[in-house]
């Protein structure tokens, strides 16, 4: 064992010291560093993400119930070391002077918020400053909109139940506060510890009970997947991804983009890996061939082989992961003036998968050969027929696409997404073939028509040269133009794609809601917007409805196994009317009703609801209207953009149906941050209205675009250079066998000129089969995520397409002259001497 | 009359530099060889015998003197200008074969033609290999022939581009005997029907006494080896 240890040894050092290594160490180091750089830095923006989202929540997250929170579940947090804090939610009434107004009040422990911060000033008009702190026992803080409506100010009294509390500060922002957005009263926010002297808890009392809880993800996680588990009635846990859905699409997004350019970084290291190893395979067997031939055993030489394969993996494994651990560490230097709070801490899990990666790539590249070599006699050897029966390339490359696929899969976290990529790379191999195959016969066909001469004849030979090469010039052109395909991803992805999420929520999008409008009002509330110079309003009806049966049949909420559908059908529906479909809407099934149909009972659903209910086009629903049943026929289903945070309805109708009931109606606008003066206005001349003030969400959802826009752009680095390594390394592979036709092409007599019209026309042809191919994918690929996963709208780049095919076109060729350039100085024997 | 060399080399001198020792391969070597001669060049090993050949050929230039080749100064010629020349007059044999490994036996034989863009390169070669015996090989790649043939398909390119002269350099010293006899008797068979110059670089004194005139290197320089 011992022997053969060293054997492997002193080979390894003879290989690398040749340079044959090199390449391929190269290859692997930048596979593993940026497989475990990108989970790294994944692993770490998830967590901080989920965080950021925690602000939002207030904790990581939250168990609630409508009854007190059974002690149970604050043991297990108390006992895993999570911090914990309790809150309370309910309506309730106070009282200033002879003034009494409907609030919602929240009771909080010392120690709230467990995830972000509060704003808090002296006077409403205050700019306030950040607090990560909850009122003293005795005090309360309250929303600007409340102290107008009870004219009170900071150091005045409130009677709250039975308890009279000081006002210690106006509460000017609450990011954690969640819930339902159209239910909001103004908010009070008191400690806890007055609770008892209160009185305002009775048996009865519709309380929100909440345990908010912190801690480092996995215990988050555990804590999560356990107490899920044993959720009883009227109890629910919830984190960021379900607390708020504006948040969970952006963090969903965001999600997908790391993951997509995680997955690119895979392939194209595997790909670089791949074409890398040929010429150390290439070396190696000859040394095994010669090892066998003086005496070696068949076992020992596959023993050398075999741990010469994990010498190599191993050191390249811990290489790439140093570098990969480094590369996230400039990421955490930049990502923390990015993220609102530090960085979560690292797990090593992603040096394992390093170590792994680097194992599975070596063994799969290794193995075909060393199958092969089973086979040989000695005397196979002698006679230098080692490669008498090579082995097909579907063979060789079989092992490594297993692997490739398997970190697909691995890395997609979504079976739809791998085999879709996996069906993408599959299909780029075939029309790369088709294209270099049709392109070599049309040549050839053509230039039996154009009158000979030398340079013609010369292109002509160098084309060939893609049919010669038929295997490793595909294997080449895919190398180019999946490095190609990255670098035209990133560019519409980075550009287009990005842009047009941010544009999804522009600077101006609405930030406030007016809710409670009566019809009477309406008049008067267009006015005063036009006089305050509001632009963009639009005032949407709402009227209530309750679901009461689906195609005659009763709607009975325990039919649902779902959460979620159980609630859906249980609240009241806000029906609201249009003419025309809202801009942000996209119709996925159905039609929307022409003029001509309005005042029919149409129906138009989202379609996660009607998915969540399982209603389909053309089912009739009967909806309870203020005593009235209303049969509605469902039309269309329509797929709405949440988190553009415009005021969007689960259910439709056309015009001329619902206007005989009472109807609410609600307005949104775009307010700059701070400049509330105008809605304090509207309050005091509606006094009915309850504005909502949505700036501070939608700054969290802006803020969180922004810092994924500059982490994309980090990890896409990693996809760039795997892209670049590609490109070197297919260069590379094929650089020996080059050099020695170039060689004899010039001992027969073939000028350089001829030898560099012939490399210059092979890899012309090779950049721009690689960029049309690389085109297409790209612009398919970007339109499927743009369409079906990010939902936004697809852009063609004509631009960019023409600057890659010029780029291409002249770039390779350039790259493959320039490392074959020196060799044509040499005499050609030096040359020949060493092929 | 006596016909002008097809190749003649003057005081010719090739130096090498190896870990800072100046090391003198040919020293002041002259040689004249007549259109049509088959010569041979013998010597022990190291000795410079294909140094002298590359020297002839133009794969490489003396540190001193010159070449001419058919009266023409050749190594005076830049690399493409020598490359033109062996273009024009020139075929090889090497020791190891030097075929492609990525091009099949008929490609290996065309390409020296299509770098001439000879208009029959397709004909000219399969005519070659048929010569050689390997009609049934034409699609086969080096892999898959054994040694012989390889050197068969070698001999065939060599001939194919119907060359004024052939450089061998020991063409059978990766073959076992018999092959290489085989070899050497159909090497010089397709020599003389061609009429061609042969200049073979070989260390075995029975392949070299085939020839009409033996030389022996030795240090540097050429001697004539009296016919036994």
């Amino acid at each position: 064992m011992m022997l053969t240890l060293k054997l492997a040894w002193t080979q390894t050092l003879s290989l690398w010291r040749a340079g044959t290594l090199r390449v391929l160490v190269f290859a692997l180091v930048l596979a593993v560093a940026a497989i475990t750089a990108v989970s790294f830095f994944t692993q770490r923006v998830a967590s901080a993400l989920n965080q950021q989202g925690g602000l939002l929540l207030g904790g990581d997250i939250a168990v609630m119930a409508d009854h007190p929170i059974r002690p149970a579940f604050i043991k297990r947090a108390q006992s895993q070391g999570m911090k914990n804090i309790r809150t309370y939610e309910f309506a309730s009434m106070v009282i200033h002077g002879e003034i009494s107004q409907l609030v919602e009040i929240k009771a909080v422990e010392l120690g709230f918020p467990l995830r972000g911060d509060l704003t808090i000033g002296a006077t409403i008009d205050d700019v306030g400053e950040t607090v990560k702190s909850a009122p003293q026992p005795g005090e309360a803080w309250l929303e600007p909109r409340l102290a107008n409506l009870l004219g009170v100010k900071v150091g005045d009294e409130v009677e709250v139940g039975e308890h009279t509390l000081r006002i210690g500060a106006i509460l000017l922002r609450e990011p954690s506060r969640g819930g339902d957005m159209f239910s909001f009263a103004p908010r009070l926010l008191i400690n806890a510890a007055d609770l008892p002297a209160s009185k305002l808890i009775q048996y009865g009392s519709r309380v929100k009970y909440q345990l908010l809880l912190a801690a480092d993800p996995q215990k988050v996680n555990d804590y999560f997947l356990k107490t899920k588990a044993e959720l009883g009635r009227g109890e629910k846990i919830e984190d960021v991804r379900n607390a708020r859905p504006e948040i969970k699409s952006a963090l969903d997004k965001a999600r997908q983009f790391l993951g997509l350019s995680a997955m690119v970084s895979v392939i194209l290291a595997t790909v670089a890996m791949l074409l890398s190893s040929l010429p150390y395979v290439k070396q190696s067997l000859d040394t095994f061939a010669l090892m066998r031939c003086f005496g070696a055993r068949q076992n020992t030489v596959l023993q050398v082989l075999a741990l010469q394969t994990l010498l190599i993996a191993f050191f390249s494994a811990i290489a790439g992961s140093a570098l990969g651990y480094l590369a996230q560490m400039g990421l955490a230097n930049l990502a923390g003036s990015l993220f609102v709070e530090a960085l979560p801490t690292l797990s090593v899990a992603p040096i394992w998968v390093g170590f792994a990666a680097s194992m599975a790539m070596m063994v799969a590249v290794v193995i075909p050969h060393a199958w092969q070599m089973r086979n040989l006699t000695a005397i196979n050897i002698l006679r230098r027929e080692t490669l008498a029966q090579p082995i097909s390339a579907q063979a060789k490359f079989l092992p490594a696409a297993i692997v490739m696929a398997a970190m697909i899969f691995w890395q997609a976290h979504d079976t739809k997404i791998a085999v879709y990529t996996m069906l993408a790379v599959l299909a780029l191999c075939v029309v790369i073939s088709g294209f270099a195959y049709g392109l070599v016969g049309s040549v050839q066909r053509l230039f039996s028509l154009t009158p000979q001469n030398k340079t013609l004849s010369s292109i002509s030979l160098g084309i060939q040269g893609l049919k010669r090469r038929a295997g490793l010039s595909t294997v080449q052109m895919i190398g180019f133009s999946m490095g190609l395909m990255v670098l035209m991803l990133l560019a519409l992805i980075r550009g287009d794609l990005i842009q047009s999420w941010q544009a999804s929520l522009p600077s101006d999008a609405p930030n406030r809601f007016v809710i409670n409008i009566q019809p009477a009002q309406i008049t008067g509330i267009t006015q005063f917007f036009a006089q305050q110079n509001i632009k963009d309003t639009a005032i949407f009806p709402m009227v209530r409805a309750r679901l009461i049966s689906k195609n005659g049949e009763l709607i009975n909420t325990a039919q649902w196994q779902d959460e979620r559908a159980k609630r859906l059908a249980e609240r009241e529906f806000n029906l609201s009317w249009a003419a025309t479909m809202q801009s942000d809407n996209r119709l996925l099934a159905g039609r929307w009703w022409t003029s001509q149909e309005h005042g029919k009972p149409f129906l138009s659903l989202e379609q996660g609801l009607a998915e969540t209910l399982g209603v389909q086009l053309g089912d009739k629903l009967v909806f309870d209207i203020a005593g009235n049943l209303t049969t509605l026929t469902v039309t269309s289903l329509r797929k709405v953009e949440w988190d553009t945070m415009r005021a969007n309805f689960f259910a439709v109708t056309p015009p001329g149906l619902l206007e005989p009931y009472a109807a609410n109606f609600i307005s949104s606008f775009y307010l700059p941050v701070g400049a509330d003066a105008p809605l304090n206005q509207l309050v005091k001349q509606y006094p009915n209205l309850t504005v909502i003030d949505v700036a501070a969400l939608m700054q969290q959802v802006r803020g969180i675009m922004q810092k994924m826009s500059s982490a994309i752009a980090y990890v896409f680095s990693f996809s760039l250079i795997a892209g670049v390594a590609v490109l070197y390394a297919a260069l590379v592979a094929t650089r020996e066998e080059r050099i020695a036709e170039a060689t004899l092409m010039r001992v027969f007599g073939a000028s350089r000129r001829q030898v560099t019209i012939a490399y210059i026309a092979e890899f012309a042809c090779i950049g721009l089969i690689a960029a049309l191919v690389a085109t297409i994918a790209s612009n398919l690929l970007a339109y499927y995520l743009s369409v079906n996963v990010l939902n936004i709208p697809f852009q063609f780049n004509v631009t960019l397409v023409l600057i890659v095919m010029l780029v291409s076109a002249t770039v390779v060729p350039l790259a493959a002259w320039l490392g074959l350039r020196g060799f044509l100085k040499i005499p050609p024997r030096q040359l020949l001497n060493s092929i | 009359m006596q016909q002008p060399p097809i190749i003649q080399a003057r005081d010719l001198y090739y130096e090498i530099i190896n870990h800072d020792n100046q090391l003198r391969i040919l020293q002041g070597l002259n040689l004249s060889i007549a259109p049509g001669e088959q010569v041979a060049i013998i010597g022990s090993s190291g000795s410079g015998k294909s140094t002298l050949l590359s020297l002839l050929a133009g794969l490489d230039v003396p540190t001193a003197g010159n070449v001419q080749i058919k009266g023409s100064l050749f190594s005076g010629l830049d690399e493409d200008g020598r490359a033109t020349i062996r273009a024009k007059t020139m075929g090889f044999v090497f020791q190891s074969f030097q075929l492609l490994p990525s091009l099949t036996a008929l490609e290996n034989v065309m390409l020296p033609l299509q770098l001439k863009n000879h208009p029959q390169a397709k004909a000219l070669s399969l005519e070659a290999l048929n010569k050689v015996g390997l009609s049934q090989r034409l699609q086969h790649y080096p892999k898959q022939l054994s040694g012989g043939e390889q050197q068969r398909v070698a001999l065939a390119r060599a001939f194919a581009t119907e060359p004024e002269i052939l450089f061998a350099d020991e063409p059978t010293g990766n073959l076992d005997n018999a092959t290489g006899q085989m070899i050497i008797e159909l090497l010089f068979k397709m020599n003389a029907e061609a009429g061609t110059t042969l200049v073979l670089v070989t260390h075995d004194i029975h392949l070299a006494n085939r020839c009409q005139r033996q030389l022996n290197l030795q240090n540097g320089r050429l001697e004539e080896v009296a016919s036994t």
